[in-house]
């Protein structure tokens, strides 16, 4: 990836084997190009209990709000990688290498199916976790960053990567309050750094902030100091985020509304058939 | 293994330099005969006192059955379907072929990275992408190419498998709906893809087109001289568990 992954350009893929107007595939030698989709690609990043999720979730619901056509893609989610990786996780099957490759497939997989297509379609897509989850994790975990980098190689460009910094102490504390039992390859348990599951983990998700602390170099990732109280760490992810919603798409998810306004109906029916229901779209949590 | 080599960075941990055992490939196309001549080698080598262990594509405990849904559905992408295969292989090489090689066992494996650089070649994906993908795998001690024509695989294939495959015709991605023309098309792209890279992977050719007593006759003294040296440097696993083969041997 290197210079090609420059930050805050429009969302870019460097292409192999995109398929042609028609349909055909061809080879990668006369298809490689770049493309540029119409949407917005935002991704957030972070150790477990950075509280990067509860950020994305309240961009999420923010930009809903605001009427922004929005669609949403969580790491290691694709139903038919799932299933292996659940396997493998739950025999403790996983190597370092098979983990690396299983989630690839599984990133592709959304990419392919969930990303691009609404990209394409314009909207803006957050993504909770990328690459440099693979990056940060897979590394810690032994594979060189060259080969994963390589396995990665034909991702897209985020238009904006947010990177959530926490000390190891801060998140160890929200994730590790009430003892919750932790699994086995979460807590890196498959490198035998310790045997105690805590001791494990606590010298994993070291490993894994050293990584972030040099992808936050490497690719220019926006960082958020995740120490701040939550309000004001959502003002500085909307402020990120806002330069790049001109022009973004918008939808009127309750176009009914204006409908029952002019003609002074109450809308009975609609409810029948629950569009009358509370604003909820597109989440496919 | 006289020296481990990999063709990128090695299997992450791995800190051999050597390995007593040989990882012997056998590759080819649909139908050419890679199973036969396995079957038939496994009971040679092992009647002469080498412990053989039998791998394949699509065969590790992990990925296998993920890989047999997603054909069933067609629903996956070919860089998805690639990721499989390869998670499949880094499973198995981890798990059975480095295991055995480490213990002095002939690892013979029905094909291995070059059919699945071949299909993917085949279907637009990134050549390069794909090998620098796949750096992981271990560099065989000899890769025996079966080598045979079309006309020679089509009878086969319809007396032996009973038609032609889905997946074996390229239907997932050649248009039209014959499957025989697209089975036509399709192996000869995949011949001529084997045939580009014989080369850089250093395949031995074997001539698929003669009988199978033929083929089995030149795999045999082939394969012999790989493993031969094995018995000298009395790295040999020995085949004990199997006191037939000891038996058949005398």
């Amino acid at each position: 990836m290197g210079s090609a992954f420059r930050p805050f350009d429009t969302t870019v893929r460097i292409c192999y084997n995109q398929p042609s107007p028609k349909g055909k595939v061809k080879h990668m030698s006369k298809a490689l190009r770049r493309v540029h989709y119409p949407g917005k690609l935002i991704i957030v990043e972070g150790i477990d209990g950075s509280g990067k999720s509860t950020q994305l979730d309240l961009l999420h619901k923010w930009l809903m709000s605001e009427n922004y056509l929005v669609a949403f893609s969580e790491w290691n989610s694709s139903p038919l990688v799932r299933r292996i990786t659940k396997v493998g996780k739950k025999k403790k099957s996983l190597t370092p290498l098979s983990f690396s490759l299983i989630h690839a497939a599984d990133f592709m997989d959304r990419l392919e199916r969930q990303i691009i297509p609404a990209l394409e379609a314009g909207a803006i897509v957050l993504a909770d976790r990328y690459v440099y989850t693979a990056f940060a994790r897979d590394v810690a975990r032994g594979v060189t960053p060259e080969w994963v980098r390589d396995v990665y190689s034909n991702a897209l460009q985020p238009t904006l990567p947010i990177y959530f910094r926490v000390p190891l102490e801060e998140s160890l504390k929200r994730i590790l309050v009430g003892r919750p039992e932790l699994k086995y390859y979460e807590a890196g348990l498959d490198l035998h750094l310790a045997g105690d599951p805590y001791e494990s983990f606590k010298l994993f998700q070291t490993r894994i902030l050293e990584q972030y602390d040099s992808i936050v170099e490497e690719f220019g990732l926006s960082v958020i100091d995740a120490t701040q109280p939550l309000v004001k760490q959502q003002d500085q992810m909307r402020a990120l985020v806002k330069p790049y919603l001109d022009g973004a798409l918008k939808i009127s998810p309750r176009a009914w509304r204006d409908v029952l306004t002019e003609e002074s109906l109450l809308g009975r029916y609609l409810e029948e058939i629950g569009a009358n229901k509370p604003a909820e779209n597109g989440d496919d949590k | 293994m006289t020296q481990v080599r990999f063709y990128g960075d090695p299997v992450p941990g791995f800190t051999e330099s050597y390995l007593p055992g040989k990882l012997i490939v056998v590759e080819g196309t649909d139908g050419v005969g890679r199973s036969t001549q396995i079957a038939l080698l496994q009971e040679w080598l092992e009647g002469r006192g080498f412990a053989v262990a039998a791998t394949g594509l699509r065969r590790s405990d992990l990925a296998s059955k993920g890989i047999d849904r997603a054909k069933q559905g067609h629903t996956l992408s070919e860089a998805v379907l690639f990721l499989f295969y390869a998670t499949d292989l880094a499973d198995r090489l981890e798990k059975q072929i480095i295991p055995a090689l480490r213990a002095g066992m002939v690892v013979l494996t029905d094909r291995y990275i070059y059919s699945m650089i071949v299909r993917a070649q085949v279907r637009g994906s990134d050549a390069q992408w794909i090998r620098k993908v796949l750096g992981f795998a271990l560099i065989p001690d000899a890769i025996f190419y079966l080598e045979a024509d079309l006309q020679h695989l089509i009878p086969r294939v319809l007396s032996e498998q009973g038609g032609f495959d889905y997946w074996e015709s390229g239907m997932d991605y050649l248009k039209g709906r014959n499957l025989f023309r697209n089975y036509v098309r399709y192996q000869t792209r995949l011949l001529a893809q084997f045939d580009a890279i014989a080369e850089e992977f250093g395949f031995r050719r074997i001539d698929a087109n003669r009988s199978i007593r033929e083929i089995f006759g030149e795999l045999r003294r082939e394969v012999g001289a790989v493993v031969t040296p094995m018995k000298k440097q009395g790295a040999v696993a020995r085949a004990d568990a199997n006191p037939l083969a000891e038996i058949a041997a005398e």
